[in-house]
């Protein structure tokens, strides 16, 4: 079989990762794991499927080895018969046949159960790799480009299904190949076994010296086509840009100068991974010539117990010897590959989830008649924080109001580098909260701190009295209503999208959020009305429309606190009206803390925060602070020197 | 399509062709080293004639050698041949993709682009460098030992024939079945890629409603929907095996069972028919091979198609016979002019009947509701589109008749959708002017007021800008574009909404700057705030497509209903109040 030479596609995306060469101890670490991942849940099966391909390994040597009984044993004596009787023949025929049949059905048996196994391990794999994603903290997917955590899931996981599906039973089959031909050879003789095995082990040497400098050239040649490829996305996604400046010949040049770099060292890596073959089959071919001649001379010179039947015989076996090497040579990239990329798959699974120590739970509650609350199943629409009390096993409700208050919080992405210094802010429930500043002041940072994104360096953050740090993540954040910048829309249908706010809310409360987000008016105009499918993030509505649909999601959710980041990108001034009607509606009622960009939103504060590198300058509500005539009089009016 | 493609080896055709023949003639090797194998049993050790036995070693170690310096050189050829088709096909693809028009562009779309020349080129290349060697090798095998076979015996080898057309018939059906099944299978695939890439995005809305499990479940049901879809493929895959088996040992005892009455009567040695059982083995072997060959094209198709495309994609907009060089001043007209895009589209004319006569050296504001036709108006002055009726002019003449290259270089066109390009901030401003001084770009960068943020970087204008510029906030990336537009000296300088990200007070200081260092610039300054356009000589008003109205800032605040409305509402305090946040590159990319 041919060997091909296959470059995973898209891998511009590794540009700069696995240009280093796991070490063979790590290499074999890394396929034990694999190993142990494939066999967890599949114990019994990978059990049948060595036996399996034992099987119809030891069938396929019994077809070797039949040819010379059949000549010796049946077709001499019945070319010597004066009348030839052909039952005998008849006989060891059939019982062939029965050899290999099963020898068939084995081999077709490994095969479908592998099939099982590798796709069985493939689903869990991914499931898992999905579900342990999804339990990462924010910071993973900050820190990490999202292009490297796709490559993961395109790249990697396929090369690991390449791996299972065909290099891992290949291995095993020349594996067994090769320890019954060895004790079939060393039965037969030691003498020529031993030139066998110099052979081999010559093959061996060859195979790992080609694939060590193939795997250099391979390496370098990913590097070149990560080079390429980041390149060709570039300029793709600047085209426009480069006929707007009549660029298109120097770009050319540059590329064309990146190519020839990656041409050479693709063929470089080809040319390594080619000869190998070659190379193995034809050692093996000499290997057989050498034990030939010694083998007569052993023979002929009768040195040894070595008879000519025998002799014919181990050559036969000589070259079912030397193949499953070449097989394994040929495995041995596609390993490497998949190695690598099992160690990413691996690393991104051995990072540490976001942990949760909070055991204060929100829970439905009633009210008593005496005015305090009790836990209840059902949706009353109040809810309440089940707070346990370690100390003496009490549990006490504290009604969800959305009282926010932040004491002496510092903050920063790195222990190192604090953003955020010494806030300190106190919002009553309905209250809003407006954050401004220049670009990097820190608003952003402000509301990753409050749904537990980041966790706080010093200082407090408590939620109706409780600390935040004793909440359980979920029900935090499921007290927090939020309107990011950047809208995200999932695919499927508009209900779906504002369902997701609220998974148990009806049409009719899905459809009362959207007239509330005033949403309703252009969602009745979508072709399918609210079963219009939404594709590639909403790619099919403009910006405006996706914003009033992620006000509509957090108004179906009906948090008693919400985080709005107002976005900035340009909308035609008639949709903005309506995002901006929306807005206010939700927050009517409820606590808000908003990043302000609409001079509207702001004045409407009670409170408005001017945050200056990670400090709150100044506070007040609007009067108060144009008063001041401080940083925010200048903002407001249009004097502000650009601190970005 | 394959001649296109094929037309894309180009110098590669050399060791294109002698990829086959080396691999042909290590397949004659391959062929007649059992010929030596089998006279060193027969004629050698049988008879235990130990100089037969070193002749025919001798002869087979001679094979042995061509047949690895056979093997090498094809496997060498082979690799340089694909690797340098691979590269033309890029170089040719990126080459034309440089004379696409941006409606030529809008068909493939960036992201089709991209698949085409990295994925889809790869595929081609592994394709090309399999079919060469294995396309040949395989129907060599074939074939020879075929001959090889009838040479020995012509009656016997009817056995095979009877076995080459069950077998061939068996594979045929099942790899039809599974090639079927399998493009299945890689759109589910993608689709699930799809799901997944939209979540890494949304992680953060994810997260803040809490939907980590609903997540969960939803990807565990597409995973498990993929492993019953793969598994059906391949379990149809599966039988392969064992057919290829059955075959083989139907053959065998077949041969067994013949080749004992044949040598019993004479017509047959022994030794011949050993032969023939290597031979029937390797005839098997090529059939498989074969069969991967197919899956391996049927594959491959798709991605040689998608490279033709763009291959034979022609510009739509090309240089007329005898183009005007130069332009006479910056005056801009549109006679009648109706457009449509004829890709991405609705087909529906985004632009009606527009008549406008701009003077050079006027600035004119154009604002209006989004989808309103802003962008396209203007893309049609440097001719990034062609009208689909009536006339754009500039400086007097038809913009058809210019040089294309210099008229985008007199026409500066900021574009909604900029990029910066990685390299340092002074590359990135050359882009304008490629030789122009440290003095001309730091005046530029002053009149689009970004000398102020450029200035402050500890590299100055030697700073590295990340790919699409990512680490650079929105306004100073809107602000670069500006200056890299300026550098140009346009005659006519277009601005799409380039300042958005730019705070009220930067604007205004911009298109002061304007107004004093380039006043014989007709400027065309689209955008959302009044603020930006109320200073304009003219603001021209648009809707659906329409001219709705076309004078100064007063006359419109009188007249224009729709002028009026943007105006109330933009007083009632939704402008920008500040600037915003930083360009999160990151989560968008």
């Amino acid at each position: 079989m041919e060997r091909t030479n296959r470059i995973p596609a898209g891998s511009g995306r590794n540009f700069g990762r696995g240009g280093q060469r796991a070490s063979f101890k790590e290499m074999c670490q890394m396929l034990k794991r694999v190993l142990r991942y494939m066999t967890e849940n599949y114990k019994w099966s990978f059990i049948a499927v060595v036996l399996c391909i034992f099987g119809s390994s030891l069938a396929t040597r019994r077809g070797t080895l039949f040819m010379q009984t059949l000549i010796d044993d049946y077709i001499v004596p019945l070319t010597q018969a004066a009348s030839p009787d052909y039952g005998p023949l008849a006989r060891v025929l059939a019982v062939m046949a029965c050899i290999f049949g099963a020898g068939i059905l084995c081999s077709f048996a490994y095969t479908r159960i592998m099939v099982n196994v590798s796709q069985g391990t493939m689903k869990r794999l991914r499931t898992e790799l999905f579900s342990h994603m999804q339990s990462l903290p924010v910071r993973y997917f900050d820190t990490h480009s999202h292009g490297d955590i796709m490559s993961v899931y395109t790249n990697d996981v396929d090369t690991l299904r390449q791996l299972i599906s065909q290099s891992i039973p290949q291995v095993i089959n020349a594996a067994i190949t090769l320890v019954t031909t060895l004790v079939s050879l060393i039965i037969l003789d030691i003498p020529l076994t031993i030139v066998c095995l110099f052979m081999v082990g010559l093959m061996a040497f060859s195979t790992s010296r080609l694939s060590g400098r193939s795997g250099m050239y391979f390496s370098r040649q990913q590097k070149d086509l990560g080079a390429v490829n980041g390149y060709i996305e570039e300029m793709m996604d600047g085209q426009k840009v480069v006929k707007v400046f009549c660029h298109e010949e120097k770009s050319l040049e540059q590329f064309k100068a990146l190519n020839r770099q990656l041409r050479d060292s693709a063929c470089n890596a080809n040319k390594f991974a080619n000869i190998m073959m070659p190379l193995n089959a034809n050692l093996g071919n000499i290997c057989y010539v050498l034990c030939a001649v010694i083998g007569a001379i052993l023979a002929l010179g009768g040195y040894s117990g070595l008879t000519l039947g025998g002799l014919v015989s181990f050559l036969m076996l000589c070259k079912s010897f030397t193949q499953p090497v070449t097989q394994l040579s040929q495995q041995m990239n596609s390993i490497v590959m998949a190695t690598a990329g099992a160690e990413r798959i691996f690393q991104m699974m051995d990072e540490a989830p976001e942990e949760d120590n909070g055991y204060v739970e929100l829970v439905n509650a009633k009210v008593n008649a005496d005015g305090s609350l009790t836990e209840t199943k059902e949706r009353t629409g109040l809810w309440a924080w089940r707070h346990p009390h370690s100390a003496d096993g009490t549990v006490t409700y504290t009604k969800l109001e959305g009282d926010v208050t932040f004491n002496d919080v510092d903050f920063g992405y790195n222990d190192d580098k604090i953003v955020l210094h010494n806030i300190k802010l106190f919002a009553t429930p309905g209250q809003k909260i407006a954050f401004v500043g220049s670009t990097g002041a820190g608003k952003t940072t402000i509301t990753n701190l409050i749904n537990r994104f980041y966790d706080i360096q010093d200082g407090k953050i408590r939620y109706d009295g409780i600390n935040i740090n004793k909440i359980k993540k979920p029900d935090l954040r499921r007290s927090l209503g939020i309107v990011l910048q950047d809208t995200h829309l999932f695919t499927g249908t508009v209900m779906d999208n504002i369902r997701y706010g609220r998974l148990d809310a009806t049409d009719e409360e899905c459809i009362a959020a959207a007239k509330l987000a005033n949403a309703h008016g252009f969602i009745k105009r979508l072709p399918d009305g609210y079963d219009t499918m939404l594709t590639g993030d909403g790619s099919n509505l403009s910006q405006g429309q996706r914003q009033l649909l992620a006000i509509a999601r957090a108004a179906v959710a009906d948090p008693p606190v919400l985080i709005l980041d107002e976005a900035t990108s340009s909308i035609d001034t008639r949709t903005e009206k309506l995002v901006q009607e929306g807005m206010d509606r939700l927050m009517k009622g409820r606590t808000t803390f908003v990043i302000a960009h609409r001079l509207s939103t702001v004045k409407n504060s009670d409170c408005i925060m001017v945050l200056e590198q990670g400090r709150i300058i100044e506070r007040g509500n609007h009067e108060q602070l144009m008063e001041e005539k401080g940083k925010y009089y200048q903002l407001y009016t249009g004097n502000a020197i650009e601190a970005s | 399509m394959i001649q296109i493609l094929l037309g894309q080896v180009g110098e590669y055709k050399k060791v294109s062709l002698l990829t086959p023949l080396f691999t042909a003639l290590e397949v004659f090797m391959e062929v007649l080293i059992p010929f030596a194998t089998s006279a060193i049993i027969d004629q050698g050790i049988q008879a235990g004639d130990m100089g037969k036995i070193c002749f025919y070693g001798a002869i087979m170690l001679v094979m042995a050698f061509l047949s690895l310096l056979f093997g090498v050189l094809a496997g060498r050829f082979a690799a340089e041949a694909s690797s340098g088709f691979a590269c033309n096909l890029r170089e040719s693809m990126f080459e034309n993709i440089q004379t696409f028009s941006f409606s030529n562009i809008d068909k493939f779309s960036t992201a089709g682009l991209v698949t085409r020349m990295t994925t889809d080129v790869t595929n081609m290349q592994n394709a090309y460098q399999m079919m060469m060697r294995i396309a040949v090798r395989a129907p060599l095998t074939f074939l020879c030992s075929m001959v090889m076979c009838l040479v020995i015996s012509a009656r016997l080898s009817l056995i095979f024939l009877v076995a080459i057309l069950f077998l061939g018939v068996c594979l045929f059906l099942i790899m039809s079945k599974a090639t079927k099944l399998f493009s299945q299978v890689f759109h589910k695939y993608d689709d699930l890629n799809a799901s997944v890439q939209e979540n890494v995005s949304a992680i953060r809305v994810v997260k803040a409603f809490v939907r980590e499990d609903y997540e969960k479940n939803k990807f565990a049901a597409a995973a498990e929907n993929i492993y019953r879809l793969f598994v059906k493929a391949e379990g149809r895959l599966t039988l392969n095996n064992p057919v290829m088996m059955l075959v083989v040992y139907g053959c065998m005892i077949a041969l067994s069972w013949f080749g004992a009455h044949f040598i019993v009567v004479g017509d047959l040695t022994t030794g011949q028919l050993t032969s023939m059982f290597s031979y029937v083995m390797s005839m098997l072997m090529s059939l498989m091979m074969l069969s991967m060959v197919f899956v391996m094209i049927t594959m491959s198709s798709a991605s040689g198609r998608r490279i033709a495309e763009v291959l034979t994609e022609k510009a739509d907009l090309t240089n007329p016979a005898d183009p005007v060089l130069e332009i006479a001043d910056g005056s801009i007209d549109f006679n009648h002019v109706s457009f449509a895009y004829k890709h991405g589209g609705s087909g529906e004319e985004t632009l009606h009947d527009i008549d406008l006569h701009i003077r050079s050296g006027e600035t004119v504001g154009i604002i209006g509701g989004t989808g309103c036709g802003k962008s396209s108006l203007v893309n049609l002055i440097s001719r990034l589109y062609d009208t689909t009726s009536g006339q754009v002019l500039v400086g007097g003449k038809d913009v058809r008749s210019y040089d294309m290259e210099m008229l985008r270089s007199q026409v500066a066109v900021v574009l909604q959708k900029n990029v910066l390009f990685s390299g340092t901030i002074l590359d990135n401003l050359r882009w304008g002017k490629e030789d122009a001084t440290l003095e001309e770009c730091q005046e530029a960068c002053r009149q689009a007021c970004a000398d102020e943020f450029i200035e402050r970087f500890p590299d100055k204008y030697d700073t590295w800008i990340e790919q699409g510029g990512s680490n650079v906030s929105g306004g100073q990336k809107q602000r670069l574009c500006i200056a890299r537009a300026l550098l140009k000296k346009p005659k006519v300088l277009i601005l799409d909404d380039s300042t958005s990200a730019v705070d009220t007070a930067t604007d205004a200081r911009i298109r002061a700057a304007f107004a004093k260092k380039i006043p014989g610039t007709t400027k065309l300054i689209i955008a959302q705030r009044i603020s930006s356009v109320k200073d304009a000589d003219r603001i021209l008003v648009l809707e659906n497509g329409q001219v709705n109205a076309f004078d100064t800032h007063e006359n419109l605040l009188k007249t224009n209903p729709i002028y009026q409305e943007i105006y109330e509402t933009q007083q009632q305090g939704s402008g920008d109040f500040d600037q915003p946040a930083p360009d999160t590159g990151k989560e968008s990319a």
